[in-house]
């Protein structure tokens, strides 16, 4: 192995899978070898079978619906606000110097800790649910969108004046355009913080949801569900990121290359 | 071909001072006319506030004192009578060379067939044919400041602004960008203001070279090329060239001497 140099696309796959493999061979060792009580942990076969039964018994898809309309939901709202406000923001220092000191408090407000006072304003339905995602991504965004913005290289936007800009076709035509691909980066990792917040909504004052499936299965100790349901969300995630980077790399040719 | 006279008329620059000390001075009051469809070289160390002076004529840049103008208007701000290129390459990486080359074009919303014929004239003047849908990364260091001189050009500006734009390219290259240029120059006979440190540079392309002093910068000397257009390459190994080239290095080496101390 030497520092920095690539390696192929067939062994990147391979070693990715090969860690996939390792893992599973882990926990099967761990519970089929009775090192860990079945009561704590269900063995992978478990959990396949528990699996199953959420899907055909327990109508499990209608809560992976759900929780995903919560998720999307949310995260586009945030993205509603966010994206406009940073970018104006990053391109326009006194709409930054009125928002930025408050926007950089609220983004530490933890959002789980608005859950009681959302359930108080909102009552326990989705209005709640899409308001602890929005509170919990809205204000990271706007930060990291209107930094990205600020960062447009001077000399750009210099040459677009030289060549008959005036203000708003520097935003419009240098400042967009050049954050696009950067804020498209941020969304995708903020769509994943998303999914943290909605887990944590629906652990409180659900009736439907990955989330209240997890909770339900507490309280009957069933370990194989939970599991299940954590290793749903991973695979969800997985995929909409990968969607996610193939979408910005047919959107954004001149930035991959 | 330019109309418009250029005047500068005591323009000065100094930069707040950093703490306690005095405010420095980068540009002494300079006075300076360029007539339509000069060739106006500026030499001079660097730091010595030549491409301050040329961003202050941009209008990227305010000046601390004195007054600016084109014919009679008065420059206040950037704009697209003054066309610029720039050293670093300034090609919006997420436009195609055509598109790069058509932004002023769009800006100024002329029709769609218009700004095809213009860019693709100025396209195929800078060389650039068949890479017309290339991104930027695409293309060597050499063709990015030949997109950007085509994309100043077809803006069809009053004077052309030059800031070192090919003090980042390999000497060959330089060279046959200096050619370039020269033939774009000698065709349209647009006023242009270039700055360079190169002497070699100043004497090929310009009917007069000013030659600026260390800090604060002003025009020590000017010295108009006697060599009659067109020019070829051929032009370099001829006693003249080397007669000019001596007297302005001369001038030169005292200000980076002053300049370093």
């Amino acid at each position: 192995m030497h520092p920095l140099k690539p390696i192929s696309r067939a062994a990147r796959l391979f070693l990715g899978a090969a860690f996939f493999a390792a893992f599973i061979a882990a926990w099967a060792l761990a519970t089929y070898g009775g090192y860990v009580p079945p009561l704590f942990l269900a063995s992978p076969g478990k959990t396949l079978v528990a699996g199953w039964s959420l899907f055909t018994e327990f109508g499990f898809a209608g809560d992976i619906a759900i929780t995903l309309f919560r998720v999307v939901g949310g995260f586009l709202i945030a993205a509603v606000i966010a994206v406009p406000l940073g970018l104006a923001m990053g391109a326009f220092k006194p709409v930054e110097a009125f928002f930025e000191p408050f926007v950089s408090f609220a983004r530490y407000l933890p959002a789980s800790a608005f859950i009681p006072l959302l359930i108080l304003w909102a009552g326990v339905d989705e209005k709640q649910k899409l308001s602890v995602i929005v509170i919990g991504s809205v204000f990271q965004l706007i930060i990291m969108v209107s930094v990205i913005a600020s960062a447009t290289r001077r000399d750009l936007v210099e040459a677009a004046y030289t060549l008959g800009s005036r203000p708003a076709g520097i935003v419009r035509r240098v400042i967009v355009p050049a954050a696009a691909p950067q804020v498209m980066e941020t969304l995708r990792l903020v769509l994943g913080w998303a999914w943290t917040y909605v887990i944590v909504a629906e652990l409180i004052g659900a009736q439907s949801g990955i989330g209240h499936m997890i909770m339900d299965s507490q309280r009957l100790l069933d370990t194989g569900q939970m599991i299940f349901g954590i290793a749903v969300i991973g695979v969800i995630g997985l995929v909409t990121d990968m969607l996610f980077k193939a979408m910005n790399r047919a959107l954004f040719p001149w930035a991959a290359l | 071909m330019s109309r418009q006279t250029l005047h500068i008329h005591g323009v000065t620059r100094s930069f707040p001072a950093q703490g306690k000390g005095a405010p420095t001075l980068a540009l002494r009051p300079t006075d300076l006319t360029v007539a339509p469809g000069e060739f106006v070289a500026i030499l001079g160390p660097s730091g010595c506030g030549k491409s301050t002076l040329l961003r202050i004529v941009a209008g990227l840049d305010t000046p601390s004192g004195g007054t600016l103008a084109l014919d009679a208007t008065p420059i206040r701000g950037p704009g697209a009578e003054r066309g610029m290129v720039f050293q670093s390459y300034t090609l919006f990486p997420w436009l195609t060379v055509a598109e790069n080359i058509a932004y002023g074009l769009r800006e100024r919303g002329l029709p769609r067939a218009e700004q095809r014929a213009i860019v693709a004239r100025f396209i195929a003047r800078t060389g650039l044919a068949g890479f017309e849908d290339h991104w930027p990364k695409q293309l060597s260091g050499g063709m990015q400041q030949r997109c950007a001189l085509a994309r100043a050009l077809a803006n069809d500006p009053e004077i052309l602004l030059l800031d070192e734009p090919f003090g980042a390219l390999d000497h060959q290259t330089r060279e046959l960008m200096q050619e370039l240029l020269l033939e774009i120059w000698q065709a349209d006979r647009k006023t242009v203001l270039f700055v360079t440190h190169d002497i070699d540079e100043a004497i090929f392309l310009a009917s007069r070279v000013l030659v600026m002093s260390a800090r604060p910068g002003g025009i020590k000397s000017e010295v108009v090329v006697p060599l009659p257009y067109p020019r070829e390459w051929t032009v370099k190994t001829t006693v003249e060239f080397a007669a000019l080239k001596a007297r302005l290095m001369g001038d030169i080496r005292e200000e980076v001497r002053k300049s370093i101390g």
